[in-house]
């Protein structure tokens, strides 16, 4: 068990839980994730590890509601257990010092993106942080990033913070400025990823992305998580999180992400008719007795 | 070699003992176990016990022991069951084996014990298997479990992996008064033993009640550990204080065909499939949050000739596949999987394509599988596994239709804990380089065995790692010499 020693929302249905994991705070790294199931019906899940405090025993995830998983998980209170949190795993972020580097997050990436952008500066990079969210309030982390960043740039698809466009627009400005670039981590929405690894190709820039997959063990042993990259099969838990954008294929990725959608959906409505009903019943009914093993 | 009656407690002459049919193993009708995921053997009772075990000649020399991997003393064991001491029995095979209930129900006996039973000669083998698992189930129901009494050594072992080489160094050297924590990367202990082997053919609570056995005798485990991402195997030694280090970290990453389609959605590993299934228990959607492909009247092929390869089709049968096809490259002779499995599913309606070969998974256009192209093989000249190689005869190319296709053809090193610590010796394909006899790696302390050492092996061969491990670490703790 894994006890929540924080959780509060940052956004509008994006939440941050400090978890108390000594082991896994001991050993992160940029770029690494961890694998959660909530409770014992539960299936595992991969997440970005946000940052951790080896003397605290510490770490932090970001978590977006989307199905019944992460919304059960965005019920979870300060002092609630997780059943099960297994990490760090994946390979770490490569940071060295490259030059002029620019990370891009995109949304709730933008809490898997900031880890790195923070080693990147500390290896002594000029960092330009491009932020995007839809909306102002899903506009996440900005002021951690300007404390790692020598530039942070926010876009918001309605204009209602910032610039009004897309990451994107901005990448496509800096490259139009000439801005010398020699690396970009892209971490976001697959379209965001793919729109970004176009972008960088023709102009030959590094780029990287990190790609969350389906996953159950996250050792290699079941290679659910497989990608083509350059053609070829490769774990996303075990080589990547993080790849060669101009290496990943895309379109497989989305297929492979799909595979599960009707039950993914069913899955949700079948926990938002259950809440509702609980909700009807008692008014102040705890949302989250299941996940804090009411069941088991 | 030539058997011998002296001080036998066995009532039966020799040639009495021949003519004893070898007794039937009681199971579930195939009609009726093809739609459930109840164990398939039923075991023996004490009847059928005892007039198996009759059967046995006592070999002055008993091949059977000699060809067992963890050295279990069958002539011993059997003896006790013919003088109706069950629990005695138990206690014999444990001398050598920790789990008894667990290599009773899924060793490949036809190529240890059995294979070279004396009795193999003239009629069928002596079933030990069987009664291999009838003693351990008596004992289990009986619930006598000895606890040994040892004096604590101080000194402490970090097992990686539960699976059933970690078990079996882990049940050896506790006895031995050591302490011993095993550390396991999922969030369930048993490794193979929980993801991978269904509950047809070897139900958790027996794995649940060998697991509290150990915990009992003080074995420690911790879950949700990755050793090499966690923790490293470095950092269990000198700052964790443990005095040596044994790997079993087992099964690795699965292979693909590299055939175009392998990437549409219906393409399981056999790994992954199984897992589901097993582990994260998908077929129970939306009980269990896990989800799985609904294979209720869908048309599932696995392509692969082994253990895994039939556990996974039987599954998929179970839930509710309407056709479920072995596609295999070779033809019967080859077959990697235990006899009984094959005779078990052919039983339970399995479609065996033997010498066949998909050559390319076709799509819907919309990612998802619908059928297997496969080319049908004759048997050339024997390959480097000695077994003859199948080559595709041209133009006998055809489609079978599919929504499910499980690989299930093998597996490569994985590779967490090697990259991690620093020096371990490795072979070309990636394993960890272990002394056949001691187990040893090449870094003082650290021991390894079962899969990550072999590759893709049985259970019982990983256990018998584990038993040599645990002799030699052991010998390690106590001498200090390595």
């Amino acid at each position: 068990m894994f006890k929540i020693v924080n959780a509060e929302f940052i956004a509008p249905g994006i939440k941050r839980f400090i978890l108390e994991a000594p082991r896994i705070a001991r050993k992160q790294k940029a770029g690494q994730f961890v694998i959660l199931r909530i409770y014992e019906e539960g299936e595992r899940i991969p997440l970005t590890i946000e940052n951790s405090d080896p003397d605290k025993g510490t770490i932090s995830i970001v978590v977006q509601s989307a199905g019944k998983t992460t919304r059960l998980l965005n019920s979870l209170e300060t002092g609630d257990h997780i059943l099960d949190v297994v990490g760090p795993l994946g390979k770490p972020s490569e940071i060295e010092k490259f030059g002029t580097v620019v990370v891009i997050g995109g949304g709730v990436g933008t809490a898997m993106a900031y880890p790195s952008a923070a080693a990147f500066k500390r290896a002594g990079n000029r960092v330009i942080s491009i932020v995007g969210g839809r909306n102002k309030e899903l506009v996440i982390l900005e002021h951690e990033l300007r404390a790692v960043s020598d530039t942070v740039m926010i876009t918001t698809d309605d204009g209602s913070y910032a610039d009004k466009g897309f990451v994107t627009d901005k990448l496509r400005q800096l490259i139009e400025n000439g801005v010398r670039i020699d690396l970009v981590l892209a971490i976001g929405p697959i379209p965001m990823m793919r729109a970004v690894a176009e972008m960088t190709r023709k102009e030959n820039i590094r780029t990287v992305v990190s790609l969350n997959t389906i996953m159950i063990d996250g050792t290699g042993m079941c290679g659910g998580c497989r990608v083509l990259i350059d053609g070829k099969s490769e774990f996303a838990c075990v080589d990547g999180p993080e790849f060669d954008a101009h290496k990943v294929n895309f379109e497989v990725l989305v297929q492979r992400n799909g595979m599960y959608r009707d039950a993914e959906q069913r899955s949700l409505a079948d926990y938002e008719r259950s809440t509702a009903a609980k909700s009807a019943l008692h008014e102040n009914a705890e949302p989250c007795a299941i996940a804090q093993g009411g069941k088991r | 070699m030539s058997p011998v009656t002296k001080k036998s407690i066995n009532p039966l002459a020799l040639k009495e003992r021949i003519k004893v049919p070898r007794q039937l193993m009681p199971e579930q009708p195939a009609d009726e176990r093809n739609k459930n995921f109840t164990e398939v053997n039923l075991g023996y009772n004490p009847e059928l016990a005892r007039q198996e075990a009759l059967r046995c000649l006592e070999c002055a020399k008993p091949t059977c022991t000699d060809n067992c991997p963890v050295g279990v003393k069958v002539k011993e064991f059997v003896e006790l069951i013919v003088a109706g001491d069950f629990l005695g029995a138990a206690a014999k095979i444990r001398e050598n084996n920790v789990l008894p209930a667990v290599t009773g129900r899924v060793c490949p006996q036809e190529d240890h014990c059995e294979g070279k039973c004396l009795l193999s000669k003239k009629v069928k083998p002596l079933g030990i298997g069987y009664l291999e698992r009838f003693v351990a189930d008596y004992e289990q129901r009986m619930g006598t479990h000895v606890i040994p009494d040892v004096p604590p050594t101080g000194k402490k072992v970090a097992v990686v992996g539960s699976g059933p080489s970690g078990l079996t160094v882990a049940g050896d050297l506790i006895q031995k008064g050591h302490k011993v924590r095993v550390f396991e990367a999922l969030h369930e202990l048993g490794g193979v033993l929980v993801y991978g082997i269904p509950e047809f053919r070897l139900p958790k609570q027996i794995i649940r009640e060998q697991l509290d056995y150990m915990r009992e005798m003080g074995v420690e485990f911790e879950t949700d550990v990755v050793v090499g991402r966690t923790v490293t195997i470095d950092e269990l030694i000198h700052e964790e204080g443990y005095d040596a280090v044994y790997i079993g970290t087992g099964a690795g990453l699965p292979q693909f065909m590299g055939i175009p389609g392998e990437h549409l959605n219906g393409v399981y590993s056999a790994n992954e499939f199984l897992t589901r299934i097993n582990l994260m228990k998908a077929y129970k959607f939306p009980t269990y949050d896990e989800p799985m492909v609904d294979l209720h009247g869908k048309d599932v092929a696995v392509i692969g000739g082994g253990n895994t390869a039939l556990d996974a089709i039987r599954s998929a049968l179970r839930l509710g596949a309407r056709k479920a096809y072995v596609i295999y490259r070779r033809s019967d002779a080859e077959m990697p999987a235990r006899a009984e499995e094959v005779h078990h599913a052919r039983q339970e309606g399995i479609d065996f394509q033997m010498l066949t070969a998909p050559v390319e998974f076709l799509s819907d256009g919309k990612g998802w599988l619908t059928a297997a192209r496969c080319v049908r093989m004759e048997l050339g000249e024997p390959d480097a596994s000695g077994r003859r190689r199948p080559v595709p005869i041209k133009g006998s190319e055809f489609d079978l239709p599919l929504s499910v296709a499980v690989m299930a053809i093998g597996t490569t090193a994985n590779p967490i804990v090697q990259s991690t610590t620093p020096g371990l010796g490795t072979n070309k394909r990636g394993y960890i380089q272990a002394d056949p006899e001691t187990q040893r790696t090449n870094r003082p302390g650290v021991f390894a065995g079962g899969d990550i050492v072999t590759g893709a092996a049985t259970v019982i061969l990983a256990m018998g790692a584990g038993r040599r491990a645990a002799g030699s670490i052991h010998g390690y703790l106590t001498t200090g010499q390595w």
